[in-house]
């Protein structure tokens, strides 16, 4: 593999560390099965990229784009919470919604954003040609900012009252916690880290594409479960740290199994790979478990 | 102070299951007293405790606690004046929380939640100075998951965690049944000692008489969703077991007859 598809794998991996953030929110801390990320990554993407080549600036347009994907996690919370609709069911509602507003935002399947100037452009030089190291070093600093930020909530009062939210609810209640607002206000941050990272994402593909949100969803529970797997922990600075590396390792992986010529894979085999991937990650846990034991019995 | 009235509450309305859980209870309780309420299985006595908590809505009724009418607020609405202590070591703390973190969750009860740190160090010492007196060595445990903990530590911790903010009334859910006998005297006695000594208003289900005699100023026996026996002051400290459970027979038999041929 060269540095090139290398830092390539690098930063979409960062990008998808966004996402796996907020798939650990509503799947780890709220308990809330939500798969709307299929419909709020490319929300993020189209508002941005609309935004972007209507000539506004790229970090408001991020800002809105992330604002929109906090609507459409809190609509599937409301769906939820005040008309009862099984989680998984009002995600996928709104999931399916968010496919008809995604084309009617862009106006047409795809905006190209060639040319115009991205969250990335002020740190490129002329010409462009260190664009394949800066762009994931730009994305280095702005993952690292989100997890802080996310760890500093998570230690804060509203931040436990919101992990007492998805642990023990009926305890959350008897603590003076609304749980149902806390449910709203979670999923509607899980939604917008998610269309945060849609938003980048268009920005260094060149453009956004309706079909760009399929197995979003996939990929940010992969991470999540690598993370987990390979770092287990029960700390949420040390979990929030597990699941971007486990994006990023996520994306490598895949950069391997498609570069290397000798497998014989092509770029159309990148979701058999991701499942693949994820059911590997599953039984890891179990696998080391067997290994500890035979090992320990000898 | 804390008066219901009237408090009906019937779960699975017009179905073959129906159940008629509170059929008018009433029931009237000081500031600063102590009742143990008693009762067989189905009598209404965690109904009644989720009403009060407001877990449950009932169906008509009222409840005041002081001058407020709490009769159409939520739990986490409720927070603020009630307190309570869960029949399942595992309900009533967070286990994937450190003891610390369900402190601070417990310290803000009732309260709004900000966006500063939960945990700060004056808070920590305050939390540590309180675990000492429980004498469980948990002091020194501070930042160990709630998990880790046995059913009588969290129970201990539970009842810590009520007491932590003042409350109009505390209601513990037969907050030892889940326990040994000599944790369930521990935790007991602890109870005694934070009622006593922060003067609460408190409700205690127990399934047991003699625990139901020996704590609090006064003994409660529902059945079928109403109060049928109030004991206190001379006559409840000349009472034994026996008398009681002469006088719960007693009830139950005037109550319902069928009831002795249902259980053979």
């Amino acid at each position: 593999m060269s540095f090139i598809s290398l830092m390539g794998a690098l930063e979409i991996g960062l990008i998808f560390a966004l996402v796996a953030l907020g798939v650990l929110i509503s799947f780890r801390i709220l308990n809330f099965p939500d798969l709307t990320a299929d419909g709020s990554f490319p929300l993020g993407g189209a508002v941005a990229a609309t935004l972007i080549s209507g000539g506004h600036d790229p970090w408001l347009s991020c800002a809105i784009a992330a604002v929109a994907g906090a609507m459409s996690g809190w609509v599937t919370a409301w769906l939820n919470v005040r008309l009862n609709i099984l989680q998984l069911l009002a995600s996928i509602l709104v999931m399916i919604a968010l496919y008809s507003i995604n084309l009617r935002i862009m106006g047409a399947p795809n905006v190209p954003l060639l040319g115009e100037a991205t969250v990335f452009t002020p740190f490129i030089g002329e010409g462009g040609d260190s664009a394949y190291w800066i762009q994931p070093m730009v994305l280095v600093a702005v993952v690292i900012a989100v997890k802080l930020g996310l760890d500093a909530f998570f230690a804060s009062q509203s931040g436990l009252a919101l992990r007492a939210t998805g642990a023990n609810p009926r305890m959350a209640r008897a603590q003076g916690i609304s749980t149902n607002r806390y449910t709203l206000a979670g999923m509607a941050l899980s939604n917008a880290l998610i269309a945060l990272g849609g938003a980048l994402y268009v920005q260094t593909q060149g453009g956004a594409d309706i079909s760009m949100g399929v197995g979003t969803i996939v990929i940010g529970l992969a991470a999540v479960i690598i993370g987990e797997t390979l770092i287990p922990s029960r700390n949420l600075w040390i979990i929030t740290l597990a699941t971007v590396l486990g994006a990023i390792l996520y994306r490598l992986f895949i950069a391997l199994a498609l570069t290397a010529d000798f497998i014989g894979l092509q770029a159309q085999d990148l979701n058999l790979i991701t499942a693949v991937l994820v059911g590997f990650a599953l039984v890891l846990p179990m696998l080391k478990a067997k290994l500890r034991r035979a090992s320990g019995a000898k | 102070m804390m008066h219901a009235q009237g408090l009906t509450k019937t779960f699975n309305p017009g179905t073959p299951i129906e159940n008629r859980a509170l059929r008018g209870l009433d029931l009237h309780i000081e500031t600063g007293q102590f009742v143990t309420v008693i009762g067989s299985n189905g009598a209404g006595k965690s109904t009644f405790l989720n009403a009060i908590s407001g877990d449950l809505l009932v169906d008509s009724g009222s409840i005041r606690i002081d001058s407020q009418d709490v009769t159409r607020l939520n739990a986490w609405q409720r927070a603020g004046l009630v307190a309570r202590v869960f029949q399942d070591p595992m309900a009533g703390t967070c286990e994937g929380l450190t003891i610390e973190e369900n402190l601070a969750l417990a310290w803000q009860r009732g309260e709004k939640r900000g966006f500063g740190r939960a945990v700060r160090p004056e808070l920590r010492d305050m939390f540590r100075e309180k675990l000492a007196r429980l004498k469980l060595g948990l002091e020194n445990r501070l930042s160990d998951r709630m998990g880790l903990l046995s059913g009588g530590q969290r129970q201990a911790v539970s009842l810590l965690m009520a007491s932590l903010k003042p409350s109009r009334i505390l209601l513990l859910d037969e907050h030892t049944a889940a326990l040994d006998p000599k944790t369930a005297g521990f935790v007991l006695e602890l109870t005694d000692q934070i009622v006593a000594e922060q003067k609460l208003t408190a409700l205690m289900v127990t399934h047991s008489m003699r625990q139901a005699l020996d704590h609090g100023e006064r003994t409660i026996m529902l059945h079928q969703g109403r109060v049928v026996l109030d004991v206190a002051g001379s006559e409840r400290a000349n009472m034994d077991v026996p008398d009681l459970l002469a006088m719960f027979e007693r009830t139950r038999g005037e109550a319902v007859s069928d009831d002795a041929l249902l259980l053979g």
